[in-house]
């Protein structure tokens, strides 16, 4: 700043500098065109339009409301009521067709799977997994093992009411605490747990007693597990010769089982989701791969 | 050049906070260039607003406009080739292909797409044309816009502006033509029953275009356009570029005085400095400064000199398309040379082959029928009453053709597996699945077998066209609960 009462004006090009100066470089002052700050400007206008019209400042529990009364909420409300809209035909079709119809008429099957999945993912999938593998106490869905009956009427059933609620209509059985009540003790509890892993060809401990255990099966647990123990659907009794296992096939867990018993229960779905949905759900699980 | 007045930048040494618009008003001028670009613009012009009137027969059911891009169908259509939304990378390949060629263009000719392809370059000299027909010419235009207001004026401004927005709502309007089906569109935007997406694109693009290319024009080259920041970075001294050769046009003077000079034996340039080259200039620049930012490269300066040095009897050509390298050369006495095959452009020239080959050889082996597969991930397995194993598959069949097929599905490499596809229907004991015409259908897929498996099997699921037997093939593997 040598004169400063001249803009400085860079000998080479004539352009005015910005008077800025590091180690002798100098700044060409190249301004932007007007039009380029009028835009500028405009951006703030409608920034302050944006204030008044939408929610913006933060107060202390709440923010400014903006004069069109747009709300997050409302606009996801309104895009579900849309989406509700748009799908309406297809519910309407699925609605209409008879459960057992269903996967006879590909765009109705299409939809139902696509329905019933989001459905399951929603409602079921926390106990019986994304996929309706189950997990341990929640029985897999994919496999043909069913404790309540694998046809779609016995699964829109068991959705619909649950198991072991408090819904009238829910499915009701209940296994005894052979152990905790006294029932047996713990010998024969080992004997008997050993003859039902003998059912499956699993490995026996040396020191059972395989007749014991039979004997105490037939007297004690045939009676809903079945003489040959293939199991009763009609009271939820598992299959116990085959190699699905809904608590474990362990000594320890079987025993576990026979010890405090186990009564595990589900929602009555009918309360919670409207028909067509329990429908599609029913559907659903009948393709997981088990269906019946 | 803006001047800040003294006393103000006494006051606090402030500079002014823009720069002060200069308006530009380009002379019409005539020669090969300009012919060249009246074609150019011809043509873009015409591909741009007729395309979407070409029809294209794909069959029944299908589209018959040659472009289109369907958004509701998530289709793009040009002419034979019919693109899904999984290959976008076609449109990605288009993209570098049109910026290698951008560069190559550059290498050999410098601004060549600034001058005559860019849509800014074509659509302003549409609004100028208007604008001279309209207003009149150079001096016409300067005159009335610095003298009173007459009705004559207002009348000769009305028009133009009219025009221009006729000319930029028909450019907006041959836009949405790209989207939908283009006669029933405007059939259907001429009886006011278009849907209102259609009127406010037509809208946006009324605006653009009146205001870039009325208003804007070179503001959008100087300003907002990245090309010549990148393109002075690209270019070299072999490139061919809008050049003023100043060998021969240096030192600058009057006729009267170079013919002085000239007889006192002394140098004179054949440049009569009359700044026809600077009138005639779409963006305000003086060429003879040299290489520019502001500089097209449009080649109207070289047919306002061309004109100039025609009536002095001077040879023509004293701005043309020069390389660096040949400006010096000639200053040195040295011989020109003239480089059109050099690394840079033979590099970028083989990159073209080969991306533009990449995209054909993808087009020609594109496949009509093709199968994904998605193993389950939650749970991978799952065990069956007997001990068998079951898998169970997401598989997705795309069916490119034209009309509704049926395919077997089938699954290999694994001995005494059942497959079920749910929604199958079962035809001579084979899962048959139903795929729209032009569409994909998933399927669930659920293979089981008796005994353990190995942990893990490799399996194809081969889906085979019932009416012409072709098929396809996608692997993937059957897990179970072996050594894992």
């Amino acid at each position: 700043m040598a004169e400063p009462d001249r803009p400085h004006i860079d000998t080479l090009t004539g352009i005015p500098t910005t008077g800025h100066e590091w180690d002798g470089l100098t700044e060409l002052n190249q301004p932007l065109p007007r039009w380029w700050l009028w835009i500028f400007y405009a951006t703030i206008v409608f920034a302050v339009g944006y204030w008044i019209v939408y929610p913006s400042w933060p107060l202390i529990s709440s923010s400014t409301n903006g004069v069109l009364g747009w709300h997050s909420r409302t606009a996801v409300v309104e895009a579900l009521d849309e989406l509700k809209a748009s799908r309406a035909t297809d519910v309407a079709q699925l609605a209409a067709t008879p459960i057992d119809k269903i996967s006879s008429v590909p765009a109705v099957f299409d939809f139902t799977l696509a329905y019933g999945r989001a459905a399951f993912g929603n409602n079921c999938a926390p106990c019986h997994g994304a996929g309706g593998g189950g997990a341990l106490g929640y029985p897999n869905l994919i496999d043909d093992d069913w404790l309540w009956g694998g046809t779609i009427d016995a699964i829109r059933q068991t959705i619909t009411y649950g198991i072991r609620n408090a819904n009238p209509d829910s499915r009701q059985s209940a296994m005894p605490a052979f152990g905790r009540e006294g029932t047996l003790n713990n010998t024969q509890i080992f004997n008997v747990a050993n003859y039902v892993r003998s059912l499956s060809g699993l490995k026996l401990s040396p020191s059972a007693d395989i007749a014991a255990g039979a004997k105490i099966f037939a007297d004690n647990c045939a009676v809903c597990h079945g003489a040959d123990a293939k199991g009763n659907r009609a009271v939820g009794a598992p299959n116990l010769t085959d190699a699905v296992w809904l608590y474990g096939s362990s000594l320890a867990a079987i025993i576990t089982t026979i010890t405090n018993a186990r009564n595990s229960s589900m929602p009555a779905w009918g309360e919670r989701l409207d028909p067509t949905t329990i429908k599609a759900l029913t559907v659903y699980v009948h393709s997981l791969g088990g269906g019946e | 050049m803006n001047v800040i007045a003294p006393a103000k930048v006494a006051e606090n040494d402030e500079q002014p906070f823009y720069q002060p618009h200069h308006k530009i008003y380009p002379q019409s001028v005539h020669g090969t260039f300009r012919r060249i670009k009246w074609f150019v613009l011809l043509v873009t012009l015409g591909i741009y607003y007729l395309t979407p009137f070409i029809r294209w027969d794909r069959g029944p059911g299908e589209p018959s406009q040659a472009v289109l891009i369907d958004f509701p169908h998530r289709r793009f259509y040009f002419f034979f080739i019919e693109i899904w939304p999984q290959e976008v990378y076609y449109i990605t390949g288009l993209l570098i292909l049109a910026a290698l060629a951008l560069f190559l263009m550059n290498a050999v000719a410098g601004r060549v797409w600034c001058g005559y392809l860019c849509p800014q370059t074509v659509w302003s000299d549409l609004f100028l044309l208007i604008e001279r027909w309209t207003e009149g010419d150079r001096r016409e235009r300067i005159k009335a816009d610095g003298g009173p207001w007459t009705a004559n004026l207002v009348a000769r401004k009305t028009a133009k502006h009219f025009l221009w927005l006729m000319a930029a709502w028909w450019t907006g309007g041959a836009w949405v033509l790209y989207f939908a089906d283009a006669p029933t569109l405007v059939h259907d935007l001429a009886t006011f029953r278009a849907p209102p997406i259609a009127y406010i694109w037509i809208g946006i693009l009324t605006f653009t275009t009146y205001s870039l290319a009325g208003y804007m024009r070179e503001q959008v080259c100087l300003y907002m356009c990245p090309w010549p920041r990148i393109q002075a970075a690209l270019t070299d001294e072999d490139a061919f570029n809008v050049s003023y050769r100043l060998d021969r046009g240096e030192p600058r003077m009057s006729v009267k005085k170079s013919i002085a000079a000239r007889a006192r034996g002394e140098a004179a340039g054949d440049c009569v400095d009359c700044h026809q080259c600077v009138v005639v200039c779409p963006t305000g620049v003086d060429i003879r400064d040299g290489p520019n930012l502001g500089c097209i490269q449009c080649g109207l300066c070289i047919d306002a000199c061309d004109a100039i040095m025609a009536r002095l009897d001077r040879p023509t050509r004293l701005i043309a398309y020069d390389t660096d390298i040949n400006i010096r050369a000639r200053m040195q006495g040295k011989p020109t040379i003239t480089r059109i095959m050099r690394p840079r452009t033979v590099l970028y020239a083989g990159l073209i082959a080969v991306v533009g080959g990449l995209m054909l050889a993808g087009l020609l082996t594109r496949t009509v029928t093709s199968i994904n597969v998605i193993h389950d991930r939650n749970p991978e397995y799952v065990l069956l009453s007997d001990g068998g194993v079951r898998n169970a598959y997401g598989i997705r069949v795309l069916n490119r053709r034209t009309t509704a097929r049926r395919f077997a599905v089938a699954v290999a490499g694994l001995p005494g597996a059942a497959l079920d596809v749910v929604g199958a229907t079962k035809v001579d004991g084979r899962q048959v699945v139903e795929v729209g015409p032009d569409q994909t259908r998933e399927v669930r897929a659920i293979v089981s077998v008796n005994g353990s498996a190995a942990n893990s099997t490799p399996i194809r699921f081969v889906i085979t066209d019932l009416a012409d037997g072709s098929a396809a093939s996608a692997t993937d593997n059957f897990r179970g609960p072996g050594a894992s």
